[in-house]
């Protein structure tokens, strides 16, 4: 299927399902309001199918990725399943998606994302079914697309490996929590000062809290490219070619 | 000689990980020493509380269809996420390692 029949089909499932229930990453449940729920949701759903033929083509050109491909999905099981206590005094847990998005591409992770929301909101009471959406586009969607960038960004600059991955998860991390915070202050605006105070608001309580969860997933996603180093050389290898998706 | 090269190498970069992990195991304990006395909830319960403030008349529409019946089932759940991850990266490294060393073998 050609790339512009995909996105054809992506707009046209995301114009069917506009009224659907959707939820996102960390918004609690029901804690926005339907509109914003919708729109979120609608905006997210055409990087998911693209992540579906971004993963289908991955592994019918090269059935060996799957165990990597299973590899970085479960990285950001285990990453998003840690809650750490941050300086604020409150906790959050990272996303563990740049993993992935650095190896198979950013839409590939936005699949994966939306599974562990899905976990998590279904089994966890953990953000939420309504607010799929808009958590799924926060964490899913932007956070993996900004890791992609600035791990590219960093490799044109010739910067070394560890620093454009290192770089490229704490980045994706904490712009998925900025994005959190933008989302609520547009749908929460405060009385007096608006959008921008309620902005200010909610990035103390998310990105703030982030900055430590987002350099120790900065950290810990170099430390599983050193391992991947030693042992699959082949894969990374192949990697090289695939990684350069539209 | 080569594959002692080879081996000096991952000692290396095995090294060098322990040195990362400890590093992500002190950025989660030093927060509890600079934030002595707080209650490290979640920060969406510290985001509901701040929307609770900015537009109190605020219902959610919507509530969690099923909820862990305690805070102890909830952390049985996300054990069993996390072991669920590990549990496939483990198998994964090991199978990488296996090909390598069976490699090695037949060279």
């Amino acid at each position: 299927m050609s790339k512009k029949m995909q996105v054809a089909v992506g707009l046209g499932l995301m114009f069917l399902f506009m009224p659907i229930k959707v939820s996102a990453m960390h918004i609690m449940e029901g804690f926005l309001q339907p509109g914003w729920c919708i729109a979120w949701g609608a905006i997210t759903i055409p990087f998911v199918l693209l992540g579906f033929f971004s993963i289908k083509k991955t592994i019918d050109e090269k059935p060996r990725l799957k165990i990597l491909l299973a590899m970085a999905g479960a990285f950001a099981f285990v990453l998003s399943a840690l809650k750490i206590p941050s300086v604020t005094g409150s906790c959050s847990h990272p996303t563990g998606l740049a993993f992935g998005a650095i190896l198979f591409g950013p839409t590939a992770m936005t699949v994966f994302g939306v599974i562990v929301l899905l976990f998590q909101s279904l089994l966890l009471a953990h953000g939420g079914l309504t607010t799929l959406g808009a958590n799924a586009f926060s964490m899913a969607v932007v956070g993996p697309f900004v890791a992609y960038g600035i791990y590219k960004l960093v490799q044109r600059l010739k910067g070394p490996r560890w620093l454009a991955i290192f770089l490229a998860a704490t980045l994706g991390d904490l712009t998925s929590y900025m994005v959190t915070s933008i989302q609520l202050s547009l749908a929460f605006p405060s009385e007096v000062g608006g959008v921008v105070a309620s902005l200010y608001r909610f990035m103390g309580i998310f990105a703030v809290t982030q900055i430590p969860l987002a350099i120790s997933e900065g950290i810990l996603t170099v430390v599983i490219f050193n391992v991947l180093a030693s042992y699959s050389k082949e894969e990374l290898k192949d990697l090289n070619l695939l990684t350069s998706e539209g | 000689m080569e594959s002692s090269v080879v081996k000096n190498k991952n000692k290396k970069g095995l090294k060098a990980n322990i040195i990362l992990i400890l590093l992500v195991i002190l950025l989660a304990i030093i927060p509890l020493y600079i934030a002595k006395g707080s209650e490290f909830e979640g920060a969406d319960v510290v985001a509901q509380e701040a929307i609770r403030d900015i537009n109190p008349e605020y219902e959610p529409w919507f509530s969690p269809i099923f909820k862990p019946a305690s805070g102890e089932i909830e952390s049985l759940l996300f054990a069993v996420q996390a072991a669920l991850g590990a549990g496939i990266i483990g198998y994964g490294i090991g199978s990488y390692k296996s090909r390598k060393v069976n490699v090695g073998k037949n060279d």
